[in-house]
């Protein structure tokens, strides 16, 4: 098993149990700290360009393209991916596999520890994964594995990952991109 | 909803798995005309299930899901039972109730989408077992074919409580001994399917699951009139081989023996049911 998560193997692996609540609007989080939108960017930026394995976990409300803010955000995040020089695992469907998932092509709710050790990723983006998937997936992986997680949420942001944007739409994006870009401009990457 | 919700972007094309891109381009979403003939050369909505190997329940489901008639604007709701381990392997939305709730569940489904969506046809179907339908669910079922709800009923009747080790329900024949009833039951087996003329359903089929086209037209022609004049019932016999004492090469053999004792045909068609299905068959629908 990988190293255990900040908040260690424990019955209780909600950040709610510790007293943290998702940010106000205009705000982010950040472990347990509230920050404008843009630190929280660079940060997330940051972590993202420097820890091993780097990646992005697309979910359904992103990979299908069922509205026109979908198609906007599917070019976003393959911007974003190419910028941060992260991998992407698709988190297309939230079935239970058997005999069990192949941790190089996909990540389950479920089960999303085992594609994190597989991977031995240290930092990754849930993004258009449905809120409450998104909630039991980023327990599991706080719990049980040393990933720094980061919730970029369309609504009101998820106070068990490492660090959460809220209100994350295509110009948002966009915005986060640039950032990003000039982030991994002074890292040199 | 619409059928856009299984087009992948283009820009994730190449990270998701070839199954997932084989249903979006082979699956038989948006089809005018699907079928059970689509089993053998299109992508299917259950590939892997987790029921026992032979199952006939296993394969009644996919006659079913082939005959539905649009699965993009289909919602199953399920009940607890052994059909309910198959639920989370369909690649169309599926709702879990409470054992024994699905109709009280799906007559609210139904009821929103026809609210929220009142120029599409929203299909609502129920599949559960005969514990969930002809025992614990009793009341709610016949509660939603009385008020007319425009659902669709169907059970898949094993006659027994087969994943929680065979105990009887009210659906096994009477004198039938099983592990957990080894006494033998001493009442006769509930007529669900006429229960279901007596509480209003506008048709009513009871018949077994080993003819694939006879279940793809009844499932078709249920939903067609769930859909226009009110509810609609299917009784099907899905055998539990291993509570039987069968291996998994005897289901289709039993189902076929009953198709001359206890599930030997039974179809009632209302009145304004049978017009209806004329002038389906005149459009071409069926």
């Amino acid at each position: 098993m990988a190293n255990l998560g900040p908040a260690y193997y424990a019955p209780y692996p909600v950040a709610t149990y510790d007293g943290l609540l998702t940010p106000p609007e205009g705000k982010a989080m950040l472990l347990t700290d509230i920050v404008d939108e843009e630190v929280a960017m660079r940060e997330v930026a940051r972590v993202m360009l420097t820890s091993d394995n780097a990646t992005i976990f697309p979910g359904p409300q992103v990979l299908y393209a069922w509205s026109e803010e979908a198609k906007k955000k599917a070019t976003l995040i393959k911007e974003m991916s190419e910028v941060l020089n992260a991998k992407m695992i698709p988190m297309y469907d939230y079935r239970p596999k058997y005999p069990k998932i192949d941790p190089e092509v996909e990540i389950n709710p479920n089960h999303p520890n085992l594609t994190i050790w597989h991977n031995n990723i240290k930092a990754a983006i849930f993004i258009g994964v449905h809120c409450h998937y998104a909630n039991v997936a980023l327990k599991i992986v706080r719990s049980e594995t040393d990933c720094y997680t980061i919730g970029m949420c369309a609504l009101s942001g998820h106070e068990d990952a490492m660090a959460t944007i809220r209100d994350q739409h295509a110009e948002d994006l966009a915005r986060f991109i640039e950032i990003a870009k000039e982030v991994k401009q002074e890292l040199g990457k | 909803m619409s059928v856009d919700i299984y087009k992948i972007n283009p820009e994730f094309r190449d990270i998701m798995p070839k199954d997932i891109l084989d249903l979006e381009d082979n699956a038989t979403w948006g089809a005018e005309k699907r079928g059970i003939s689509d089993l053998t050369d299109k992508k299917e909505l259950l590939e892997e299930h987790s029921l026992c190997a032979g199952c006939p329940e296993a394969a009644a489901l996919r006659y079913i899901l082939t005959a539905i008639p649009k699965p993009e604007d289909t919602i199953i709701v399920n009940s607890t039972g052994c059909t309910s381990l198959m639920f989370p392997h369909i690649a169309l939305h599926t709702v879990h109730s409470l054992f024994g709730n699905q109709n009280a569940v799906a007559s609210g489904i139904k009821r929103a989408l026809t609210w929220r969506f009142p120029d599409k046809d929203k299909d609502v179907v129920v599949l559960a077992g005969d514990g969930a339908t002809v025992d614990i669910g009793l009341d709610y079922t016949l509660q939603s074919f009385f008020r007319q709800e425009k659902i669709t009923t169907i059970c898949f009747d094993n006659e027994v409580y087969a994943n929680t080790g065979g105990q009887e329900s009210g659906s096994t024949p009477k004198g039938q001994v099983f592990k957990m009833a080894p006494k033998g039951k001493v009442f006769d087996k509930v007529p669900m399917w006429e229960l279901a003329v007596t509480s209003g359903c506008q048709y009513s089929v009871k018949l077994t699951a080993s003819a694939p086209k006879a279940v793809a037209r009844v499932v078709r022609e249920a939903i067609f009139i769930a859909r226009e004049l009110g509810p609609t019932y299917i009784h099907l016999y899905t055998p539990c081989i291993l509570e039987i004492g069968l291996s998994a090469s005897e289901g289709l053999w039993e189902m076929k023996e009953q198709d001359k004792d206890r599930f030997v045909s039974f179809k009632y068609v209302s009145p304004e049911a049978e017009e209806f299905l004329k002038q389906c068959k005149k459009e071409g629908r069926l």
